[in-house]
């Protein structure tokens, strides 16, 4: 049972980051471990910053076309 | 402990003996076969033993020896870990993340195309590509940016290389996003003209994504399952729709549209779309068809696996001398440079110089993710060729040669192609169409239209039966159209933005990506560089592949080049020239490749190769006031010329870029070869901490 659960995280967390989106509770954890006095995003604004992070384009973020 | 450092006992000396001696056996029978044809399971098992062997043997060479890998080396996920961008990350969701990026349209394409010399040719480069070009660069890359806090590619060829090969690399990559954005269209173009079904169903993907991208922001902000649950019953329903669009006259007239028109609604909507918030259309279509993508590669492969259907096409074809109907140019340079990403990709280099360096949890798992990675890639490239391979190599030729070619009936088309040895009869070409639920397939070129026959064969074996077939073809065409019009939207983007950095140099205020107007005039521009080049494909005679593809190829592997040159820079630099040759070698057949590509491109006194002569040809009959078949007018006779130019002016850049690069490389390697010291630029080495790992 655990394995199906370890192996169902695995997938969630791989399809998640295919479109960009890293692990949310991770996130959070570095924030309270490395920056405990400074605020942490909401989930929502996470998603909001991944999302443009991911399509805007910058000198160091060309996406490849093949 | 790394794992090459482990001294393989005699259970894994008989294992690997195994898996080599089954690879060598199927892959006698796939390439020893003739007058009967063979089974794709052979090629798969083929395939797959040769990857084996090599991710246990030559992948951890390089890692090991050549580059030196070190296990105890801080990464940069951990040394900037900041939660979002640099983030260690477990490698088998790492190796998921890097394979949905490089994954795309490439790999399935270019193989398509080259079946037209037979599946053996194509087959052979795929693999020794893959093992000592494609691999290789995206390892070594990876290597190289992880060594360097995940700095992009441009980046560390200015570093290593210096500010001048930087730029043109630059400029390289501008030119080829514009062509690259024109191909793809064109296939999207070629695969929908005269379909309403694959016409209504590509439309629908639009009110989609816009419905998904709402729901994501305001309705459920950020649940990405629930919102790609929401487009993929969508998508379902517009599919199965689109049958019934196809079947009443008044609909499928709406949805009916010639080549030039949809080029022109495709340019309008890559300029819209690029203009629009990136959570309104690009970001839910990209969710959509990133999954699609994995899903879709997932099913054709245990398809293949369940079905192992028969080749049809023949091992090799007449076609290896140059004369195919497919694309121009004979089989030195030209078929090195038609499979590009499924043997080695330029592109890849700079997702390996992007995301995936910054979550690698430890060096040691660059072999996996990196050199795995492409053999993954390069696997799908195999599923292509198979499916290139079973169908009917008279329907194969029907569907992927231009009308001026076999005409534009069934009868004419099989007239022509039995003539070329391929026995096939009207019947079968249109008892195909109606398979598939289209009126025609015929010079349906560029590829996605075959590899969608091809997996419709393949699928509705196992699933439906003959009666599912019509909705396979229009699923097939659906994801491929899907992520080429994401990379559409995406790569207009890229050309805006290097746009807008060129002409900043000289109007520093155009350089805010901000401002509205400079988005609105940038992609402007960006749409009308790569609309340009796509309706003149669209409306090219010939039928644009047959003249574009090459030249989409050689920039495509002058990236590639380009790459594996940094890499040998590097390398020397390093002071591990002992080894160079791992790249040195992939880097000079692709510079051997490119400059050939290119020159013959240009040069080719073979009008149907090069422009120049092509141009020569239609100049002369233009001054004698003669129309040349399929030129209509004296006023398209002056457009061939012109475009012959054009491109032949852009097959040289190609090569002077690569010739160029060449140069720089030559210079910064004998700069290292007078130093005693090691000058490759990396960032800080910090040991691992026992606990970290």
């Amino acid at each position: 049972m655990n394995r199906l659960r370890t192996l169902y995280g695995w997938a969630r967390q791989t399809a998640r980051l295919m479109i960009g989106v890293p692990d949310y509770e991770n996130y959070v954890r570095h924030r309270q471990t490395f920056h405990p006095s400074e605020p942490i995003m909401t989930y929502e604004e996470f998603f909001f910053e991944r999302q443009s992070v991911r399509y805007t384009v910058s000198k160091d973020r060309m996406k490849g076309c093949c | 402990m790394s794992a090459a450092s482990v001294p393989m006992g005699i259970g894994g000396k008989l294992l690997w003996a195994g898996v080599a001696a089954l690879g060598a056996v199927s892959f006698g029978v796939v390439a020893l076969t003739r007058g009967e044809p063979v089974n794709a399971a052979w090629l798969v098992v083929a395939a797959v033993c040769i990857y084996l062997v090599a991710y246990r043997f030559y992948a951890r060479f390089i890692a090991y020896k050549a580059l030196g890998v070190d296990a105890t080396r801080q990464t940069p996920a951990f040394s900037r870990n900041d939660g979002l961008d640099y983030v260690p990350t477990n490698r088998y969701v790492l190796f998921g993340h890097h394979f949905a990026a490089i994954a795309g349209a490439g790999p399935l394409v270019g193989p398509v195309l080259a079946a037209q010399m037979g599946y053996l040719p194509g087959t052979l480069w795929i693999l020794v590509g893959v093992v000592l070009a494609g691999a290789v660069q995206d390892m070594t890359v990876l290597f190289l940016s992880a060594r360097r806090d995940g700095r992009s590619l441009g980046d560390m060829i200015r570093a290593e290389m210096g500010p001048v090969p930087g730029t043109i690399a630059g400029i390289g990559v501008l030119l080829i996003c514009i062509i690259i954005l024109a191909v793809l269209a064109l296939v999207v173009v070629n695969a929908l003209k005269q379909s309403p079904w694959g016409t209504f169903t590509v439309f629908c993907t639009l009110p989609i994504a816009v419905v998904m991208g709402i729901y994501g922001r305001f309705i459920r902000p950020g649940r990405v399952a629930e919102m790609s649950a929401i487009g993929a019953v969508l998508l379902l329903a517009a599919l199965l729709y689109g049958r019934t669009v196809s079947e009443t006259p008044e609909l499928a007239a709406m949805f009916t549209f010639s080549g030039p028109s949809l080029a022109l609604i495709l340019i309008g909507y890559g300029y819209v779309a690029s203009v629009l918030p990136v959570w309104l259309v690009l970001a839910p279509r990209d969710y959509l068809s990133t999954f699609m993508k994995i899903g879709t590669v997932a099913l054709l492969a245990i398809g293949i696996i369940l079905v192992h259907p028969n080749l049809q096409m023949p091992a090799v074809t007449k076609f290896v001398d140059g004369t195919g109907p497919v694309w121009a140019g004979s089989l030195f340079p030209f078929l090195f440079i038609t499979i590009a990403c499924g043997a080695v990709s330029g592109w890849h280099s700079l997702i390996s110089s992007g995301t995936t360096p910054k979550m690698i949890e430890n060096e040691s798992q660059i072999p996996f993710i990196g050199y795995g990675g492409m053999l993954m890639e390069s696997f799908v490239a195999i599923m292509a060729m198979i499916a290139a391979s079973v169908i009917h190599p008279g329907v194969y030729f029907a569907m992927n040669s231009s009308a001026g070619l076999i005409g534009t009936t069934v009868d004419q088309a099989a007239q022509t192609i039995s003539a070329w040895g391929f026995v096939v009869t009207p019947d079968v070409l249109a008892q195909m169409a109606h398979d598939v639920g289209e009126k025609t397939i015929m010079s349906r070129t560029g590829g996605a239209p075959t590899l969608a026959v091809g997996m419709a064969q393949i699928l509705a074996q196992f699933l439906g039966g003959a009666a599912m077939m019509a909705i396979w073809y229009h699923f097939a065409i659906l994801f491929e159209a899907l992520f080429i019009l994401t990379t559409v939207d995406a790569g207009t983007r890229v050309c805006r933005f290097m746009i807008q950095d060129l002409i900043g140099n000289a109007i520093p205020a155009f350089r805010e990506t901000k401002s509205w107007a400079n988005n609105l005039i940038g992609s402007g521009l960006a749409c009308a560089l790569w609309g340009y080049f796509l309706y003149t494909g669209v409306i090219d005679p010939f039928g644009g592949i047959w003249t574009m593809w090459p030249l989409f190829g050689t920039a495509n592997q002058m990236l590639a080049a380009i790459a594996l040159m940094l890499c040998t820079v590097v390398l020397f630099k390093m002071k591990r020239q002992q080894f160079a040759w791992v790249t040195v070698v992939p880097a000079t057949w692709l510079v051997i490749c490119t400059v050939t590509a290119g020159l013959e491109k240009a040069f080719s006194s073979n009008p149907s190769v090069g422009f120049l002569a092509h141009a020569a040809k239609f100049g002369d009959a233009l001054g004698a006031g003669k129309v040349l078949a399929p030129a209509k007018t004296l006023g398209d006779m002056g457009r061939v010329v012109f475009n012959d130019y054009l491109d032949a002016a852009l097959a040289v850049v190609f090569v002077a870029v690569v010739v160029s690069t060449l140069f720089y490389a030559v210079i910064s390697i004998r700069k290292s070869l007078g130093t005693p010291t090691s000058t490759a630029r990396e960032v800080g080495r910090v040991a691992l901490a026992g606990s970290a790992r």
